[in-house]
């Protein structure tokens, strides 16, 4: 489209920023570095996974095709595996249900205060997770002020939240509001307000055009809330190990304390590619049916 | 309708409520006085703990680890991932969606699985793990999202103002350095913004990659057993002072720009 005006030699060869070898020139180190320390160590996992300990201290191991890996962290693992998806499907569903309404408020209702209510969701997740994990201590300790007020409302005496299922599924809660507020709101930011006025003006109630119309139009946004909220959740280690105590282990505690502790190396890795696995099915499912630009918030 | 109305903002209120409530905590228990090793229940006011945020000797040296840490992941992160960005928005590349995709899987998968398959990568090569094996874990999983937030920024970035500066005799280097560069600069802030807040908070990748280094997340992790001193609190509260404030001004000269 640009016809070069300039000299001769510069028609004779295209010039630099339209030649075909410099995207290329640009790419290749951030390419080495992803294929070096996230592609070639992932496609390693699976041999590992295949194989037996030779030597547990140093981690050396011998490759044996043994697939009894997998049947043997799957039957072993199988609660803690059903755990880490109940949790993160319910945490998933409660961000949801919250981040819904928010993002309808600052989409609808935050006029010109809508860019610092969205800068609002994100600030807290500037301070360091495991403080927040201390924080969440504070607050849900058996003399915290949350039990204290709840007792005074009547609270049985006695009833516990920290090492409990509520505390790391609202932990979980917690960490998933972002993931799910923002992809909201830009669905939301794209129903232009028009069409709400179009359907009122043909007599539809609040609940009608909230169903017909901009749920359906926000529905990509969701799915992608849905997506970034499930991966980290289902495969979280902190919430777990600091809120749940030793009865609500999930798979992330479980691949830890397998290659940290007991160094099983290739049961670990079985049990992370199974994690993978469930993973990646669930955004491949996601891009055919949305497309990937809504999980990058673009 | 108004019902309605006062539901939503009762939940969007009660969701800023919660989404603050361990925020407010972090903050006012750096000014307690606790009575023994564990800063988890209020005891009364002081501001010692603010006027000697370092007297805890382990977690600044392992706050300063962090710090440079962040520091160098970060820049590597957005040098490699700004020229990726560049590549895929000002050219056209037929393998372009597989680099996008190529991009967007680290983000998609489990951090225990990154961490997993790093540890064993670097256990089968016999590289001995530390600073190093941080730092290349760091700005891998940074790279992805610096990539990302440079490739948005300059797609809404119109690219003719560089084609024009090139008619006008702009050598293609000029025209980056005079041209693309002080356009992007608002996003190169805010990618390596990212990649620092996201390197100081890692804590399942650094826990596998580590060794015997100590970063911040790793030492706070081992304090929950033995002591959590108010200058944890300290710490945290001035870095979200930092966060805020580098936030404002990363939205200040992208506005202007």
């Amino acid at each position: 489209m640009n016809v070069s005006r300039r000299s001769p030699r510069a028609e004779a060869r295209p010039p630099l920023h339209r030649q075909a070898w410099l995207p290329w020139l640009l790419l290749t180190p951030g390419l080495i570095w992803l294929l070096l320390w996230f592609v070639l160590p992932l496609a390693q996992l699976l041999p590992v996974s295949l194989s037996e300990n030779a030597d547990r201290f140093r981690m050396t191991l011998v490759f044996r095709g043994r697939i009894a890996n997998y049947a043997e962290v799957m039957t072993q693992y199988a609660p803690v595996l059903a755990r880490s998806l109940a949790y993160a499907a319910a945490s998933t569903a409660l961000a949801a249900l919250i981040a819904y309404p928010l993002a309808w408020v600052i989409r609808f209702r935050g006029g010109r205060w809508k860019g610092l209510l969205l800068a609002l969701v994100v600030l807290p997740f500037f301070t360091s997770s495991m403080v927040r994990a201390i924080a969440w201590t504070t607050l849900l300790g058996d003399d915290g002020p949350l039990l204290s007020t709840l007792r005074a409302l009547g609270l049985p005496p006695g009833t516990r939240l920290l090492n409990t299922a509520v505390a790391v599924v609202g932990g979980l809660t917690y960490n998933a509001l972002p993931f799910m507020v923002l992809p909201i709101t830009l669905s939301l930011e794209r129903i232009p307000t028009e069409l709400l006025d179009a359907a009122r003006d043909l007599q539809a109630g609040p609940w009608i055009v909230f169903r017909r119309v901009v749920l359906p139009l926000s529905a990509p946004g969701l799915a992608a809330g849905i997506v970034l909220s499930l991966i980290p959740a289902a495969g979280d280690v902190v919430n777990a190990q600091f809120l749940g105590g030793p009865n609500n282990r999930m798979i992330g505690n479980v691949v830890q304390s397998l290659i940290l502790v007991q160094r099983q190396l290739p049961r670990g890795a079985a049990l992370a590619l199974v994690l993978m696995a469930l993973m990646t099915a669930t955004v491949l499912v996601h891009v055919r049916r949305h497309g990937s630009s809504d999980l990058t918030l673009s | 309708m108004r019902m309605g109305n006062a539901l939503l903002m009762g939940v969007a209120a009660l969701a800023y409520g919660v989404l603050f409530a361990p925020i407010v905590v972090i903050v006012v228990f750096g000014f307690n006085a606790p009575l023994g090793r564990f800063n988890l229940i209020w005891q009364g006011f002081t501001l010692e703990n603010w006027l000697h945020p370092l007297r805890d000797a382990a977690l600044s040296q392992a706050f300063a680890t962090s710090l440079g840490l962040a520091l160098s992941a970060s820049a590597i992160a957005t040098v490699l991932g700004g020229l990726m960005a560049l590549a895929l928005t000002r050219h056209r590349l037929r393998a372009r969606s597989w680099i996008e995709m190529l991009l967007v899987l680290p983000l998609t998968s489990p951090e225990v699985v990154l961490a997993t398959s790093l540890l064993n990568l670097f256990v089968q090569t016999n590289l001995p793990r530390g600073f190093g094996t941080l730092l290349i874990a760091h700005s891998l999983f940074c790279l992805s999202y610096a990539a990302l937030t440079l490739k948005a920024r300059l797609v809404e970035m119109d690219g003719s103002l560089e084609e024009a500066a090139m008619d006008l005799g702009a050598r293609p280097l000029q025209a980056f350095r005079l041209v693309t560069l002080p356009l992007i600069a608002p996003g190169l802030l805010a990618a390596f913004l990212l990649s620092f807040s996201l390197s100081l908070d890692d804590y399942i990748i650094s826990l596998f990659t580590a060794g015997e280094t100590v970063t911040l997340p790793l030492y706070i992790a081992g304090a929950f057993q033995r002591e959590i001193s108010p200058q944890i609190h300290v710490l945290a509260t001035m870095v979200l002072m930092a966060s805020v404030a580098l936030l404002g001004l990363s939205v200040r000269s992208g506005r202007s720009a």
